[in-house]
């Protein structure tokens, strides 16, 4: 064919050019991680040398300091604690539950299924602000306000419609004909759900788990509504409140910021196959 | 955060093809066992009392007036005819349009250049692409103190700009009404560009290569390849992308909030932010549940349009 034809030609001509394309990108590259670089370089100077050399000077010491002050005084060590315990607890039991919903939904012939689908969905695409005041005043009712508890419970509430629809579609694509000579085997539906459908959602709820486990990790705005506490907040906002606590010392918060940053990298790098298929998930299918 | 959600699309619900026929359900409707419905209900319970419920309040609440303690006063259409006269809300508005067009348009331009840029395997296209979608992964809070360290008057920015012959002399980037909204715009695309970026490289991947090399053996030119072969192809993506980012931009609130909390003057206040503020640190809920409603309202089509392109059978 022609096409299998003209693909070297185009291949042969794209080298040419190899060397503009390479000087862009580094260019951009380069851009692109200057705030990076620059912001770790500031967490290892010292408070003096950024005071007498300016920040933006080349720098003149070396130490760690900052990332300890941190870490003991700006209270960082509780709250990435806080924060692990909050997102473990909502990865796991947001996949639950919505596998449960997932499965229900699609595997059976439920009256309105789609409509019910759809609603779940719509709940997640709410802008947020529109729950904030009512939460915060049902978990004061609830006599939950200012727990990590809460935190979980809102984060689930609120996720749950996003991985409901995206299992539902997963599940939907699973051969039938696996159900069937399940039920014939005479298995439950509890059976099928826990032997034949999560083993075969493996690879989805792995690729979902990354996805959430940063969307969570990352959360600021549900932290500032149910939580008041200092010791309770999750990352994001002690990291706020060290900021405002170390208003000109930028290596401290230079070093907050790198130890808040490095978990959600760190997951990033290990899964980065799982997390950009979470991402686009139903996008290309 | 997480309007990333919306990128789920199409292909998830399958069409009626699948479905058994009319008649073979109803008889199978009936068979839904009560531990189904349970598995059902269980998580449509909890959805409905964090999410429907509370968002079924904001809109009670709206119509009141209340500061938490006692009961709420009913004072009609009095919030929102209140927005009308309020200055703040008037910037924070102006602030939403210019969020949406700024972060929406400049992120989606480039995204899509970079994956254009970026989409044939060759050496080295890997370590760009990881570059530029690794500040994905940090929060916006995190991103946005980052970029208040590049932005202090004796940081980068300035050092750079002077560098390259734009001389700014110590400018406080986020403490001057003209330059902050801007400043933070620029810290938000940062993170964004990435993201879109793998959105638009999973488009390109579903792209036909043997249309695009047929148009080159006719004669078409990169431009014109681009405008009538590819960016066709990229409809659905397009669509989801338009829908996720007008989303994202009405919902903005921790970039903001982690680099000037609305200010100086309010300055940068978003519809997100303002209502925040009213609702929590003014403790006025009434009025703050309005401008929920209002941001809400905003949305609603956006989400319409989401669902359609959601339900839509193909």
């Amino acid at each position: 064919m022609a096409v299998a034809v003209v693909v070297p030609t185009a291949r042969r001509r794209r080298h040419g050019k190899g060397w503009v394309f390479h000087l862009v990108m580094s260019a951009i590259t380069l851009l692109w991680v200057t705030p990076l670089v620059f912001v770790a370089i500031v967490a290892l100077r010292s408070f003096d040398d950024i005071s007498f050399h300016g920040l933006g000077s080349l720098p003149h010491s070396f130490t760690l300091d900052a990332f300890g002050t941190a870490w003991n005084e700006g209270n960082i060590a509780g709250a990435l604690g806080n924060s692990l315990i909050v997102t473990a607890a909502v990865v796991i039991l947001v996949l639950f539950l919505a596998s449960l919903a997932a499965f229900a939904l699609s595997r059976y012939p439920i009256p309105y299924g789609r409509a019910i689908l759809l609603v779940m969905l719509a709940g997640n695409l709410l802008p947020p602000q529109i729950l904030l005041i009512p939460v915060s005043q049902i978990c004061e009712m609830l006599g939950i306000y200012d727990t990590l508890f809460a935190l979980i419970v809102v984060q689930v509430g609120f996720g749950l419609g996003f991985f409901t629809f995206v299992l539902y579609g997963f599940m939907r694509s699973l051969p039938v004909e696996m159900f069937e000579a399940a039920k014939i085997d005479g298995a439950g539906d509890l059976r099928i759900y826990a032997t034949i459908v999560m083993p075969l959602c493996r690879p989805a709820l792995a690729a979902l788990a990354a996805l959430e486990s940063t969307w969570v990790f990352n959360d600021l705005l549900w932290a500032l509504t149910v939580l008041r506490t200092d010791t309770k907040f999750p990352i994001t906002a002690a990291l706020l409140n060290l900021q405002g606590g170390y208003t000109s010392q930028w290596n401290v918060v230079a070093a907050g910021s790198l130890i808040v940053a490095i978990p959600t990298a760190i997951v990033f790098f290990a899964f980065q196959k799982h997390f950009v298929s979470g991402l686009l998930v139903g996008v290309s299918k | 955060m997480s309007v990333t959600d919306l990128t789920a699309d199409r292909g998830a619900t399958r069409g009626p093809a699948d479905r058994p026929s009319g008649g073979r359900r109803r008889r199978l409707s009936r068979r839904v066992s009560p531990v189904v419905w349970l598995l059902l209900l269980i998580p449509f319970v909890v959805e409905a009392a964090w999410v429907f419920w509370p968002a079924f309040n904001s809109f009670q609440l709206s119509f009141t007036k209340w500061n938490g303690v006692g009961a709420a006063q009913p004072v009609g259409l009095r919030n929102y005819t209140d927005m009308l006269s309020d200055p703040i809300f008037a910037t924070a508005l102006r602030n939403n349009v210019f969020w949406v067009v700024g972060f929406g348009g400049l992120s989606v331009v480039a995204g899509l250049g970079l994956a254009l840029a970026l989409n044939k395997p060759r050496r080295g296209v890997g370590i760009y692409r990881s570059a530029i979608y690794l500040p994905m992964v940090f929060s916006l809070a995190v991103t946005g103190l980052f970029w208040r360290v590049m932005y202090q008057p004796d940081g980068p920015v300035n050092i750079m700009l002077a560098a390259i012959g734009i001389n700014t002399g110590e400018h406080q980037w986020l403490a001057d009404p003209n330059t902050a909204l801007g400043a933070i715009l620029v810290a938000a695309i940062w993170r964004q560009a990435g993201y879109i970026m793998v959105l638009y490289l999973a488009g390109l991947k579903g792209c036909d290569p043997a249309l695009e090399e047929a148009a080159a053996v006719d004669g078409a030119n990169a431009w014109q390849r681009f405008r009538y072969i590819v960016m066709p192809q990229l409809r659905n993506v397009n669509t989801v992308i338009f829908a996720v980012t007008v989303i994202d931009s009405l919902r903005t609130f921790d970039i903001v909030w982690a680099m000037t909390r609305g200010g100086p003057y309010n300055t940068t206040q978003l519809l997100s932010t303002y209502m925040y503020q009213v609702g929590f640190t003014l403790v006025n809920l009434g009025y703050g549940s309005a401008l929920a409603v209002v941001i809400f309202l905003l949305a609603i089509a956006f989400i319409i349009t989401y669902l359609a392109r959601a339900t839509r059978e193909d």
